[in-house]
């Protein structure tokens, strides 16, 4: 006993870093942290700096700084294809906020089906969902144009957006599933009790008390249709039913060589919305991630 | 008699309900509700699959009916198609590198957020915005401009006083620009980790040092084990997005793939072969492969997860 005690003695203090080496720990952390940061951050401001400073310094500037600051870049750019990117902006809000509607409506529908009915073969139905979270759409893809083709919604939004009204994104039923279980289950009983429809428990109770995570469904759809490329890029051929990454591509091919001031001030002007988002809604969008681990 | 029978009726009727409305009483408001999701299911998902399947086994080019072929697509890929073994290999060295490096990544700096440091909250939004902007098309854009000849890399080593050369015309360096342009995105799985990493109880580390072990003995011994859902969980979704990616490669080869189908991704041959040679039952039997690939590899995951994935708690 007593011999053991001095050996144990200086075991404890060896685990426990004294005050100073704990201080100048959480200094080296910050200063990694810090720099990891800058060097993730630096692409994004020099971008930011490119889009503002005179053509003729883009190339010859490492700096997030411009030396003088100007608009120029984004007039032209605004205006740098045979259709203006007001027409682009306002193709992607539309595409964007049908997807948002739709997407909210048909997979919280679906989602509220899973978590709080019950039906025959349920579990089975829940399974196929889950399934079609790992398909590649690579699998459909072709069958699927066909079809819209067939339909003639080629070079029209419906190819985009009446997906959507079909919950296809499985993603967002799966994570609206998740916190749909969270709610009390008594609520359902009672408002049974007094005769309430399945249509009014949805309505009246289930998502007005659901806005944090509709809202977390809505920001990642409009984020994700907005960001869209490949849908757009296959379905709408004329460019004034472009949308703005379908705007920016064009730009790279056609204008992109002569001007690099334009389709840089483009392409930081369409990570604004996005970027929005993220200023406001961060919080939601981080506990998003962390509670369903989403893909993004 | 009279007064039993009028008593018992609506017993017997509570009782024995008749099939139908047993059905409509429980089963149909969740298939009502699940009306849009299953047109879409068999509409958008099964018909389409079973439409793709039987169209890589034809000849299709969208104006004339398809031409049963059998087998040929499936064989001419893995005998005769260069560009099909190309479009695998970077496809497979992308996966294979990008992933594991992104996790590693995510994990460590996971790690030295999760120390309860100050301005944890703004690290770890900063850490993320890159997640939630790398799919646009503008930051594909900027990569490409980042690794140019004349772009922002080759500055900062100019400083240094080396010259690099054009990274992304360069087939030896362009997909490392990819590879690089994906691990930029480790925010995501960053935050999933320190979620997972929360939930490790403190006092397990405590009497480990009480015990006297090392920093990464601690790590090694416990953190990981009990982290090995999550890097499951993650690993999985960043595979089966890496296999998808395809605007980065698009844009930055401007559709090509090139140089010397370098960024020829999967994705992106297939692509080319759909709707730029519109030959859509060869790009449906490469779908069926990429398919197969993505099947197998979940499969295979799932089925080694015992041996390394610690679920008890």
């Amino acid at each position: 006993m007593t011999i053991n005690a001095p050996a144990k003695l200086t075991v404890v203090t060896e685990g426990m870093p004294s005050p100073l080496r704990r201080r100048t720990t959480s200094i080296i952390v910050h200063v990694l942290l810090i720099g990891a940061s800058i060097l993730m951050l630096y692409p994004l401001l020099w971008l930011l700096a490119a889009s503002f400073r005179p053509e003729n310094e883009i190339f010859t500037s490492a700096s997030i700084w411009p030396s003088s600051w100007s608009l120029d870049a984004y007039f032209r750019g605004w205006n740098g294809l045979r259709t203006g990117f007001g027409t682009f902006y306002l193709n992607s809000f539309i595409i964007s906020g049908l997807s948002v509607i739709g997407n909210v409506l048909a997979c919280s529908m679906a989602a509220f089906a899973f978590a709080r009915l019950n039906f025959k073969y349920k579990n089975f139905w829940f399974a196929m969902m889950l399934m079609t979270l790992m398909l590649p759409y690579q699998v459909t893809l072709i069958p699927q144009y066909v079809l819209f083709r067939q339909l003639g919604w080629v070079n029209t939004f419906l190819p985009l957006v009446v997906p959507k009204f079909l919950a296809a994104d499985g993603f967002f039923i799966f994570l609206m599933v998740q916190f749909f279980r969270g709610l009390p289950k008594e609520l359902d009983e009672a408002a049974q009790m007094d005769g309430c429809s399945p249509w009014r428990i949805y309505w009246r109770i289930i998502i007005p008390l659901s806005m944090p995570v509709l809202a977390t469904a809505a920001i990642f759809t409009f984020i994700w249709t907005w960001d869209d490329f490949f849908g757009p890029l296959i379905y709408l051929g004329e460019m004034r039913q472009y949308t703005v990454m379908l705007g920016l591509r064009t730009f790279t091919d056609s204008t992109g060589e002569s001007d690099y001031g334009g389709l840089f001030a483009m392409s930081a002007l369409s990570l604004v919305p996005i970027f929005l988002f993220f200023l406001f809604f961060q919080r939601l969008l981080i506990e998003g991630i962390a509670t369903t681990g989403m893909k993004r | 008699m009279t007064v039993h029978s009028t008593i018992a009726t609506p017993i017997e009727q509570a009782q024995r309900p008749s099939v139908w409305s047993r059905i409509w009483q429980n089963d149909a408001p969740g298939y009502l509700f699940l009306l849009p999701w299953f047109i879409g299911f068999f509409g958008l998902t099964i018909g389409p699959m079973i439409t793709s399947f039987y169209l890589s086994f034809t000849n299709f080019d969208l104006l004339q009916a398809p031409q049963w072929v059998g087998a040929s697509n499936y064989v001419r890929m893995f005998t005769a198609d260069p560009k099909f073994s190309a479009s695998m290999r970077v496809t497979l060295f992308f996966v294979i590198f990008s992933v594991p490096l992104k996790l590693a990544f995510a994990l460590a700096v996971a790690m030295l957020l999760n120390r309860g440091i100050k301005g944890l909250p703004m690290y770890r939004a900063l850490f993320y915005l890159p997640s939630l902007l790398g799919a646009s098309v503008a930051i594909a854009i900027l990569w490409r401009q980042i690794f140019a000849g004349d772009g922002l890399v080759n500055k900062l080593l100019a400083l240094f006083g080396i010259i690099g050369p054009s990274w992304i015309s360069n087939p030896n360096y362009s997909l490392w620009t990819l590879i690089i342009l994906s691990i930029w995105q480790f925010g995501s799985p960053m935050i999933i980790f320190l979620a997972g990493l929360r939930q490790i109880p403190q006092d397990m580390y405590e009497a480990a040092s009480l015990d006297g072990a090392s920093k990464w003995r601690q790590f090694v011994k416990i953190t990981l084990p009990l982290l090995t859902p999550v890097v499951f969980f993650n690993a999985i979704i960043q595979t089966i997005e890496a296999f998808k990616s395809f605007t980065p490669a698009f844009i930055i080869s401007g559709g090509t793939g090139n140089p010397i189908n370098s960024t020829l991704f999967y994705t992106l041959y297939l692509y080319q072969e759909a709707f730029g040679f519109f030959r859509m039952g060869y790009a449906s039997a490469l779908a069926w492969v990429l398919l197969a690939l993505v099947g197998l590899f979940t499969a295979f995951s799932f089925l080694t997860s015992k041996y390394w994935v610690h679920y008890d708690d």
